[in-house]
């Protein structure tokens, strides 16, 4: 029996260490387009501000691979899963057999067509080789004022990251608030305030409309009002969509967003599982399937799918949005669903009936946790309503 | 492995684990220096948590399936292969907070020394018995085996 692992991220590390826990004998593929070994995709925005050497990007150890007995194809691109043959078809031609087969193949940035997107200058921020691209860009080009379009997690890491390089930047945000998917108002402003306050410029409620090159490269672009604002270096960190390129509804394996899963992380076709920001799995806040693209969770799902390949059953019992970001020195964490619809908080009934209320918060500079703590407050978390 | 578990109904909360914690992670493990003159004061990595009469000492569990090593992205948080104790390679960290988001039972802090580094139970690694445990004067710590 050959297991086959396509993706080489959180959810293929967790699915590769619960395999080995249950089955030591049977042989692991992964498949991977990138040619690192597994590392910290998390990481990427401390490479590019200089704040980790490349050798701490690895999330494992240089001999995780032989240690678990597995056999990694980097540089492999799969262009298509085919269960009913439980084959891939690989770039180029080529076929591969499984028998139990993981898909995770993550998230993909999406980018907006904008006029003028194709100019240099311009990149969007999930992996490794975009560190480094932009690192030599920077360092090619003198880079002084970059542009980041998207307010969110990936938007504000990469602000901090091109802020320890010392380059000016402006955050452009279509929302009336940065963070506006993962923070209530108030902890919105104060993020915004302390941004400002570091000189960051922040834009909300416009977008990028076009951007004009000057010899090839960003010049400036034009915002949705017809104002000009010059940069040498434009990122586009709007989101993720699930990567679900290679999966088809023909092939049986069900979509929607992302690629729909069980408790098991089975897709709906035989031997297929899927885990990581490519599914939509369950957010026990809500009840609901659906995708939240973290690395906690995508290791979960990962190590769920693992189990359940080697014949360990395990279900995967749902999570919620989390996630940790600093703005300019100030550690911020949200946990649960905010709203911005209106002050104050907003009540979800959980898969189990029970009523809660949730709110995102933000926290001051000596930590949180405790009573001696200074930490600011702005809302509960998981009250019972 | 080894953990410490709390005899709720003994613990008066006194705080005494929380000061010889202190002292034991401080730079000189001297209780007048550690909190006269080592500024910024080490970190208590154990806390008193306190309601009316009940109150009880609250430090890392150590849990089995520990989700603040799978939050970590620099794999600074890892578990020792002698002792099982869950410990933070400080080289690593580079002060995410994904550890502090993802631990159910809020054990661990934000290192307050400057450095980005976290700060959590390391069941007094150096010792036979950590120093919370062997300075409870109500014995309501205890440090021992128990089938999980």
């Amino acid at each position: 029996m050959r297991y086959v692992i396509i993706g080489n991220s959180a959810a293929a590390v967790g699915a590769i260490e619960a395999i080995r826990r249950y089955d030591q004998d049977n042989p692991i593929t992964l498949i991977a387009d990138e040619p690192h070994p597994t590392y910290s995709r998390p990481l990427i925005t401390y490479l590019l501000g200089g704040l980790v050497s490349e050798e701490r990007m690895l999330y494992r150890p240089p001999d995780f691979y032989q240690q678990y007995e597995v056999e990694p194809m980097l540089r492999v691109w799969v262009v298509q899963v085919e269960p009913q043959e439980r084959e891939l078809t690989l770039a180029g031609g080529g076929t591969l057999s499984y028998d139990k087969l993981l898909i995770s193949t993550g998230g993909v940035p999406f980018v907006p067509s904008v006029p003028g997107g194709d100019l240099e200058g311009i990149f969007t921020f999930t992996r490794w080789d975009d560190a480094r691209r932009m690192r030599h860009f920077i360092e090619a080009y003198g880079v002084q004022r970059a542009l980041v379009v998207g307010g969110g997690f990936i938007g504000l890491k990469t602000t901090e990251g091109l802020l320890a390089q010392g380059i000016r930047v402006t955050i452009i945000e279509l929302a009336d608030g940065i963070l506006s998917a993962s923070f209530d108002r108030t902890a919105s402003h104060l993020a915004e305030a302390i941004l400002r306050r570091e000189g960051v410029e922040v834009r909300t409620g416009t977008t990028v409309q076009e951007i004009i090159g000057r010899v090839g490269k960003v010049g400036h672009v034009i915002l949705q009002e017809g104002e000009r604002l010059e940069c040498d270096l434009l990122v586009f960190a709007i989101g993720v969509r699930p990567n679900t390129a290679l999966v088809s509804q023909e092939a049986g394996i069900a979509t929607n967003r992302g690629i729909l899963v069980d408790d098991q992380m089975r897709t709906t076709a035989p031997d297929v599982y899927a885990a990581g920001d490519v599914v939509e799995a369950l957010d026990m806040l809500l009840g609901v399937r659906r995708t939240i693209a973290i690395w906690p969770l995508a290791y979960r799902q990962g190590y769920v799918a693992g189990c359940n390949m080697a014949g360990a059953e395990r279900e995967y019992e749902g999570g919620l949005p989390m996630n940790s970001v600093e703005v300019c020195g100030v550690p911020t964490e949200m946990v649960g669903t905010p709203t911005l619809r209106r002050r104050g908080t907003k009540s979800w009934r959980s898969s189990t009936g029970r009523r809660w209320r949730t709110r995102s918060w933000c926290c001051g500079t000596s930590g949180w946790w405790g009573p001696s703590s200074s930490a600011t407050l702005t809302g509960r978390v998981f009250t019972p309503a | 492995m080894k953990r410490i578990y709390v005899n709720e109904e003994y613990c008066i909360g006194c705080r005494l684990c929380e000061i010889h914690c202190l002292v034991q992670h401080s730079r000189s493990k001297k209780i007048i220096k550690a909190f006269k003159e080592e500024m910024p004061r080490a970190l208590p990595r154990v806390l008193v948590e306190e309601e009316g009469a009940l109150s009880f000492a609250m430090q890392c569990r150590h849990c089995a399936e520990a989700p603040c090593i799978k939050a970590c992205i620099t794999v600074a948080i890892h578990r020792d292969d002698l002792t099982g104790a869950i410990l933070c390679d400080e080289e690593k960290c580079v002060g995410c907070w994904m550890c502090i988001m993802v631990c159910p039972f809020g054990a661990i802090r934000r290192n307050v020394e400057g450095r980005k580094a976290i700060s959590k139970c390391d069941l007094c690694y150096v010792e036979e018995t950590p120093v919370c445990v062997a300075h409870c004067p109500n014995e309501a710590l205890v440090y021992e085996e128990r089938e999980v």
